[in-house]
């Protein structure tokens, strides 16, 4: 089990540049979500700390070793491939015993092992059977044995869920995070899907465009995100955004669209000219004594909530809310903000200003 | 009543299997000729109007296989009767056999050059389309046209400047020259079949052997090799059904020591001429390790193997 640091890793294939010099550290133990629309550079940073690829640039760090160049076999870690990568022409039993024969384990206590590990994972009655026949669950569940079978110092996945059916994905994430905490081993774990990112990963780094946007926790960064990607790429539906121009002075607590004033967390960073209001659909609500006025265009009935569109002034914005609060499409109606929960973000650079509420999280990535 | 896109009607089975009936009656018919004519005597060999029914013989066997001598009559009383049932068919032809022909050496030398260029063609060929496949080579799409377009013309065009580069570095009537000879022609065929096979194994087993603790070279051997048998068997097969029946290189490069098969048996002289059935029964025999690989390998032919282990 290991810490990994990763510092200024840069990666370029040709022209173009896959991952641009990013920095950040994987604490022991922890379950760490690399997410990012596809083509950000993840798997791409992914493959480097696992030594599929070497870094143009930088250094990687395990358990405070430097192995940016070395081959994989020698960092002793674990990958567990998208595709599940099981060799064909072994069997079960085989395939999750392939690592320990390669590290010239004697057969029986391999074999030991290798029972063991298919007690954890509940497969021992699969054992003798050929990897072609099994299902997606089965054979995730061997690609994991693989990988837990050798005690690794980390484990890598990278995108281990991706190929399974949407329901069946549900259960694994709950067995992969329940057999995280057993075996409290540092995970990085690749996905694309922010739901799964946010439902198992302790810390998460949002990367985009080969740069990492924000570095923290879950709740940290739905609650404060960094930039208005983030903001965007995280939640469902996900953050509004409000442009207006204005000029906000540090320290102020309010903000004024279309002569509404908003308050916001006091603002401990000054800007002037575009700047963007961003606020999660669920700290809106509707409220026709509300100076902030809008239009409903669209409701859409989500069982105990409803989200609703409404057409303002400065964009379009959606209200999560309660379903049997009213709401009917045409309606002109007063819209209040959550006041502790406001983003602001410079519309240009897509950063988010500095507040009281987010200076600790944005100084953390 | 179901109805089912995929299904094929009753009609339609019918009619593929009729097909494929007639299709295999036209490819087997000569190849039948041939087997029978190996047991005909040479009268029935070219007998007009064809016969179907005949007494079998081995003489066509017994001609292929030894030398024979018109026997005088002093030669026979020197022999004395025949102690062996082909010393016996050599006699009823008025011959004695002087020994054995030069078949056997011919046959070796055909399985010689045959499976010796199968074999470095596939080494040559899997490491080629192994690198082409995984690695980043300069010039990759420039360098496989120009593997493929050594195969563009029939490879006798250039039999000529051939011939005078083998007499000059003395690859005449060698079998090293032979096999160089047939590895080269085939070897742009195996690299691309080879590269399509290797193509099709998902990278992801290699990088999951690296991290398990294989080298790279490991990882080739113990997990792609495996899985490219398929491709490598089925490859093997079209390269040694090339060089086991090739003729032309054969006839003009080789005579002696190096000389393969098929040039010798058209050559197969009995008494009156050609002697048919000693042609035939040569032809025949010569097809027997083709075939016999061929039904080795067949296993690996058949694919499947990798079904299922990678989700597309």
């Amino acid at each position: 089990m290991a810490q990994i640091r990763i510092e200024n890793v840069r990666k370029e294939f040709g022209a173009f540049t896959a991952v641009q010099s990013s920095t950040f550290t994987i604490e022991d133990g922890e379950f760490f979500m690399l997410l990012g629309p596809s083509g950000c550079g993840k798997t791409t940073t992914l493959r480097m700390m696992a030594g599929l690829e070497l870094p143009t640039s930088g250094e990687i760090f395990i358990d405070g070793e430097e192995v940016g160049m070395k081959p994989a076999r020698q960092r002793d870690i674990a990958f567990v491939f998208q595709m599940f990568a099981l060799y064909p022409h072994l069997n079960v039993g085989k395939n999750i015993s392939y690592p320990l024969i390669s590290q010239g384990m004697a057969k029986l206590e391999a074999k030991k092992k290798v029972h063991e590990i298919a007690e954890i994972l509940g497969i021992t009655d699969i054992l003798d059977k050929r990897v072609g026949g099994l299902s997606g669950g089965d054979r995730q569940r061997v690609a994991l044995g693989r990988a837990i079978v050798r005690d690794p110092k980390a484990f890598f996945m990278d995108e281990p869920l991706g190929a399974l059916d949407a329901e069946f994905r549900e259960h694994m994430s709950e067995e992969l995070r329940a057999l995280h905490n057993r075996m409290n081993a540092t995970t990085v774990y690749v996905t694309h899907d922010q739901l799964e990112a946010m439902q198992m990963g302790d810390k998460i780094v949002v990367m985009n465009h080969g740069v990492v946007e924000q570095f923290g926790a879950p709740q940290d960064i739905y609650d404060w995100p960094a930039t208005k990607f983030v903001a965007q790429f995280i939640g469902s539906p996900p953050m509004n955004f409000l442009d207006f121009d204005a000029s906000v002075s540090e320290g102020s607590t309010a903000v004024t669209l279309e002569s509404a004033s908003i308050e916001v967390p006091e603002t401990r960073e000054g800007a002037s000219g575009a700047i963007t209001l961003g606020v999660r659909p669920e700290h809106l609500s509707l409220d026709d004594s509300a100076a902030y006025r809008g239009r409903i265009t669209a409701t859409e009935y989500l069982g105990t909530t409803q989200i609703v569109t409404l057409d303002t002034a400065n964009g379009e914005l959606k209200v999560r809310m309660s379903s049997e609060e009213d709401a009917r499409v045409g309606d002109q109606t007063g819209i209040t903000f959550d006041p502790r929960t406001i983003s602001l973000f410079n519309s240009d650079t897509g950063q988010a200003l500095r507040s009281a509420a987010n200076m600790e999280v944005l100084a953390y990535g | 009543m179901s109805f089912s896109v995929t299904e094929p009607t009753k009609g339609t089975k019918w009619f593929s299997g009729i097909l494929v009936v007639i299709y295999a009656v036209i490819t087997i018919v000569p190849l039948l000729w041939i087997i029978a004519t190996g047991f005909k005597s040479p009268a029935d060999s070219i007998a007009y109007p064809p016969v179907v029914f005949f007494e079998p013989t081995l003489e066509g066997y017994v001609n292929l296989f030894t030398d024979r001598t018109r026997a005088t009559a002093e030669m026979l009383e020197e022999a004395g009767p025949p102690q062996t049932w082909y010393e016996e068919i050599a006699r009823e032809r008025g011959t004695v056999i002087s020994g054995p022909s030069r078949y056997g050496e011919r046959f070796l030398n055909s399985v010689i050059i045959g499976f010796g260029s199968t074999a470095l063609c596939m080494v040559l060929g899997t490491a080629a389309a192994y690198a082409f496949s995984r690695f980043r080579v300069p010039l990759k799409d420039d360098l496989l046209f120009f593997i493929l377009s050594t195969r563009m013309m029939p490879p006798i065009a250039v039999a000529i400047p051939i011939f005078l580069m083998f007499r000059n570095l003395g690859l005449n009537d060698t079998h090293l020259g032979m096999i160089l000879l047939y590895t080269a022609v085939n070897l742009s065929l195996s690299v691309w079949l080879l590269k399509g096979f290797i193509d099709e194994i998902p990278m992801e087993y290699e990088e999951a052997a690296l991290i398990d603790g294989y080298t790279r070279f490991q990882a080739f051997y113990k997990v792609v090799l495996p899985q490219a048998a398929t491709g490598i068997a089925s490859t093997a097969i079209f390269c040694l059904i090339f060089a086991w029946n090739e003729y032309a290189f054969a006839v003009l490069l080789t005579s002696g020591t190096a000389q393969t098969a098929p040039p010798f048996i058209p050559n197969i002289i009995g008494v009156n001429g050609k002697d048919w059935p000693a042609v035939a029964a040569g032809a025949t025999l010569f097809l027997v390790p083709v075939m016999v690989f061929t039904v080795l390998l067949r296993k690996h032919l058949l694919r499947g193997i990798t079904f299922g282990a990678v989700r597309k």
